[in-house]
């Protein structure tokens, strides 16, 4: 009888899994309490139903185990025990599928106070846009996208100049306020998710998607892709920050707007431009920033002349031989704390040497707000 | 049915092979088609578990297999998928079983088409060379497998950040392209046959539930086989001449890219509307086989044979409306949630009874605990965990936290991974001594058996919390630059260490299976035509294996169901389908 045996165990390890796990939904950060509770029921239905059927099973196979020369009982149907189980199991369905299609009804129905936030997703990284003072955003379409113009903004919309542009990986929000997530995506598939705030959705080339909730829990959460978007998915992680609304005002004031951004573009030397278009369309940026943040690879900013330190412990100037190694044989020497995923361009020694003159743009002489922030 | 009439196939003559090359390589004879699809589909299979092992080595050790970066695991997770889904599963149970079941059962000479047949297997061993011949090429060239994901959606799969864009997705989608020729070639004959080719006295409700498993998944799969075809070709047309069926306006790591105006989500819904009733053309064929198994191993007739079959209908019919489940997170018009919601609940319903009733089986059945019969037990147990959380995914606002998590992982393996292959598995030790004439090696089996469930099991069932928890499934690493990020407990990462160990056992465990599939073709005990005791055709058949041709010059006469075990007033405990009643009984 071990099989009787064995099925009674999985059943009863089943049930005490499931309250002894440590791992369960993180501490829920929204306003979407009605998706935890009709969890909640589900779990309570499909548990109970689960536990009745597995143990008739373990029952059953122990009891009628087979004895020579017996007869099983001649029943071939019982049309009163099939009805009654057919209706037990259309009410359980029921009582599942009500909570979960008037939260359903709730998650597609935007309240009109919320506030929009758009999202911004490329391979492999996020950025944010928000309407400004005429709480309309200026059109936008992938086929205006230039580097200058990294969201696609219409020229010469109005709506479009008080725009504010955030190009970093954090976005703040502050807490209890609503919000609509507009979702845009430049390349591929992706999906927006923080798991305290429970919503998700992905964002489609061409399309704008969207999901709204409202943040009720202040803290720093990850933001993470949830849409397998090539070889950088996993290292595909923004950081949503829900604070107060004080710190909230003081954060977006530092924010440039579209008109204030196109005015303060750094003019760069037609060499350095040169290269900036060479290593945009080898695919550099989707892995190197150039405003300090940590991608899938190092930033750029300040890393001309630099002392950078190795996976083997030593350390280097960032110069010409390094960097044209680091082109043509990624593997070779590899930055602390990053992964060997870089692929080898193929590049001629003049779009080497222009790659150079852009990198050498990008060392400020201030560098207060371009620290890398690396941990 | 009108038992004077003569069946089709009784005067129709076959072509006996005259030599070696015909008999068992060309061979139009279903059971030795039936063999090559099995043999073919479990080797292919074996590189699928070797990919699975690769990933989960991985994800519990990062970094610990050299050159296995994020485009190796990329492209695992994509032919580990593809290749159970299609290539295995689908294979097996309709190649195989489909080809072997059919004509015995019944009571038919052969395939109603046996060229047809033929060059339906040898038109799927193409499409497996087509799919696997990436590998030794990736070894002498610089193609990558594509890493696409099994769902293949673009724009991703043919943009320059995912492996394989190049060509390893051409050969992707041509490997595909074939196999739906080879399937539609198989397909229409299995349903021919089942149509036209029945012996005397078979009416469709004396039908045994393989047989009917078979039937209604046969036809899903030819109507849902073509939007995958369709899909594959309008994706070959914009990777290859640079339409724009699935591609809009868009920027691909820095460069502006010719497309414009396509709509990436046409794709997934022409993919699901395939997907989804595949899932069901696995499904399907499997609940047959256990319905059998039970019954015949428990001695007991099945339990609410007539509602057996509709539900098999209902849920055929249902899963052609159900598709966009799959794309509750992925944009499409958010009302389409309420609709796809409701049908996906309602089918819960029909697959429910299928599950009381082979828990009602059991009940005052005389249960003979066989290897097929330990099979079928935990299909059903397993069924049953893989099927209510479905009911979590398929209710939409619970699919919202949970997509795309592990535990979608966790429940589509259950559900549709280790559920028909532990059909597969006891259906293959149930009619092994039917096709060989030997036994297989009971005590290996029974050790098989239990590594095979249990592991399983505790390799899934944690599984699903670790969704909740919010581990994204299809990443490479889930540390970034050495550090765990702040909600993936170390706790979590020792439960993935231990479901990668788990996974290897249970890998390893299979070649206990193979050994005993070799061992036993030589060395087996011998089997007697009808070792089980039980009722359908195929164990009625004048010789043990059936020759070609299966029958000798007059086809069975049937003149029952065949689930008559424990018939009152008779003195065995089971009266096959061609034994005549008695005008008293």
């Amino acid at each position: 009888m071990l099989i009787a045996a064995i099925l009674f165990m999985v059943v009863l390890g089943t049930v005490i899994f499931n309250f002894m796990s440590p791992w369960t939904f993180l501490e829920l950060g929204s306003n979407w309490a009605l998706i935890d509770f009709t969890v909640l029921v589900t779990f309570v239905i499909c548990g109970v139903a689960f536990v009745i059927l597995g143990l008739y099973m373990v029952w059953w196979v122990y009891k009628y185990r087979y004895v020579p020369g017996r007869l099983a009982e001649y029943e071939p149907e019982n049309p009163k025990l099939e009805a009654r189980l057919t209706i037990i199991t259309t009410i359980g369905v029921v009582v599942m599928l009500a909570p979960g299609l008037v939260a359903w009804d709730q998650y597609v129905r935007v309240p009109p106070d919320a506030t929009e936030l758009e999202v911004n997703s490329e391979q492999w990284k996020w950025s944010y846009r928000l309407p400004g003072e005429d709480g309309i955003f200026g059109f936008a379409h992938n086929k205006y996208i230039t580097f200058e113009n990294p969201m696609g903004i219409k020229d010469g919309d109005p709506y479009a100049e008080d725009d504010i542009i955030i190009t970093s990986q954090t976005v703040k929000i502050p807490i209890d306020r609503k919000v609509k997530v507009l979702l845009r995506s430049k390349d591929v598939l992706h999906d927006f998710w923080v798991p305290e705030i429970r919503a998700k959705m992905d964002s489609v080339p061409g399309m704008v998607t969207y999901f709204w909730f409202q943040p009720t829990l202040l803290g720093e959460f990850d933001v993470l892709c949830a849409e397998l978007c090539g070889r950088g998915h996993h290292t595909m992680r923004g950081e949503m920050h829900v604070v107060s609304l004080d710190e909230y005002e003081t954060w977006l004031g530092a924010q440039l707007t579209w008109a204030e951004m196109k005015a303060g573009a750094v003019p760069l030397s037609p060499q350095a431009l040169q290269g900036r278009s060479i290593a945009e369309s080898n695919g550099c940026f989707a892995c190197h920033s150039l405003d300090g943040s940590r991608m899938v690879g190092p930033t750029w900013t300040n890393l001309w002349g630099s002392t950078v330190q190795m996976e083997d412990g030593t350390s280097l100037v960032v110069d010409e031989e390094y960097v044209r190694e680091s082109i043509a044989e990624p593997d070779v020497k590899i930055r602390e704390g990053y992964g060997p995923e870089m692929v080898a361009a193929e590049l001629t020694d003049e779009e080497v040497a222009a790659v150079i003159d852009f990198l050498k743009s990008q060392v400020q002489e201030e560098s207060s707000e371009q620290v890398e922030s690396v941990e | 049915m009108a038992t004077a009439e003569i069946p089709y196939q009784e005067t129709v003559p076959l072509h006996h092979p005259k030599t070696w090359l015909g008999k068992y390589v060309f061979s139009q004879d279903h059971k030795v088609i039936a063999v090559q699809y099995g043999i073919t589909a479990m080797a292919v299979g074996l590189v699928a578990l070797v990919l699975s092992w690769l990933m989960r080595i991985q994800i519990a050790f990062p970094g610990f297999l050299e050159g296995f970066g994020a485009d190796e695991y990329l492209s695992s997770i994509t032919m580990h998928g593809m290749i159970m889904v299609i290539y295995l599963l689908t294979a097996f149970l309709l190649g195989a079983f489909g080809n072997f079941c059919v004509p015995l059962m019944c009571g038919a000479r052969d395939m109603v088409f046996p060229f047809v047949n033929m060059l339906s297997y040898w038109v799927y061993l193409i499409s497996v060379l087509v799919l696997l011949v990436v590998y030794p090429l990736m070894l002498f060239t610089d193609i990558q497998a594509t890493g696409a994901g099994w769902t293949l959606y673009p724009p991703q799969t043919i943009t320059a950040g995912t492996p394989g864009a190049d060509w390893g997705i051409v050969l992707m989608l041509a490997s595909l392209a074939i196999f739906i020729v080879a399937f539609t070639m198989g397909g229409l004959n299995y349903i021919t046959t089942i149509l036209q080719a029945r012996t005397r006295g078979m009416t469709l409700m004396r039908m045994p539930l393989t047989v009917w498993g078979i039937f209604i998944a046969t036809f899903l799969g030819l109507i849902a086989f073509p939007a995958l075809f369709v899909s594959a070709v309008m994706m070959l047309l914009d990777r290859l001449i640079g339409t724009s069926f699935f591609m809009p306006a868009i920027v691909s790591l820095g460069q502006k890219l010719e497309y414009s105006g396509g709509q990436p989500l046409l794709f997934q819904h022409l993919f699901w509307f395939f997907g989804h009733p595949e899932v069901y053309i696995v499904a399907l064929p499997a609940f047959g086989v256990v319905s059998d198994l039970i019954s015949v191993h428990a001695r007991k007739n099945i339990f609410g044979y007539r509602m057996m079959v509709w539900a098999i209908v209902a849920i055929g019919i249902l899963s052609l409306i159900v598709w966009a489940h799959h794309m509750y997170v992925a944009g499409m018009h958010p009302a389409f949630g309420f609709f796809f919601a409701t049908t996906t609940l309602i089918i819960a319903v029909p697959t429910a009874i299928k599950v009381y009733n082979w828990t009602l089986t059991l009940w005052r059945a005389n249960i003979k605990l066989t290897v097929p019969m330990l099979f079928a037990l935990s299909f059903v147990l397993t069924f049953i965990m893989g099927g209510i959380t479905g009911l979590f995914l398929g209710n939409v606002i619970i699919d919202i936290p949970l997509s795309d998590t592990y535990f979608v992982v966790a429940h589509f393996h259950m559900v549709m991974g280790v559920s028909p292959i532990l059909a597969i598995f006891g259906g293959i030790y149930h009619w092994y001594p039917k096709l060989t004439g030997r036994m297989l090696n009971d005590t290996v089996g029974k050790i098989h058996f239990y590594f095979t469930f249990v592991g399983t099991y505790v390799i899934y069932f944690p599984m699903h919390y670790l969704g909740f928890v919010g581990v994204p499934r299809r990443y490479y690493e889930t540390a970034l630059g050495g550090h765990f990020p702040d909600w993936y407990p170390v706790s979590a990462h020792h439960l993935n260490i231990f479901i990668t160990i788990a996974a290897l056992i249970v890998g390893a465990a299979q070649m206990l299976f193979i050994y005993n599939l070799v061992h036993s073709y030589f060395k087996g005990k011998k089997a007697s035509d009808n070792p089980w005791g039980a009722n359908s055709l195929e164990w009625r058949t004048p010789q043990t294996p059936p020759s070609h041709g299966n029958w000798d010059e007059r086809l069975p006469t049937v003149h029952r169901w065949a689930y008559d075990f424990g018939v009152p007033g008779h003195d065995t405990d089971h009266i096959p389908q061609d034994v005549p009643r008695k005008e008293s009984a």
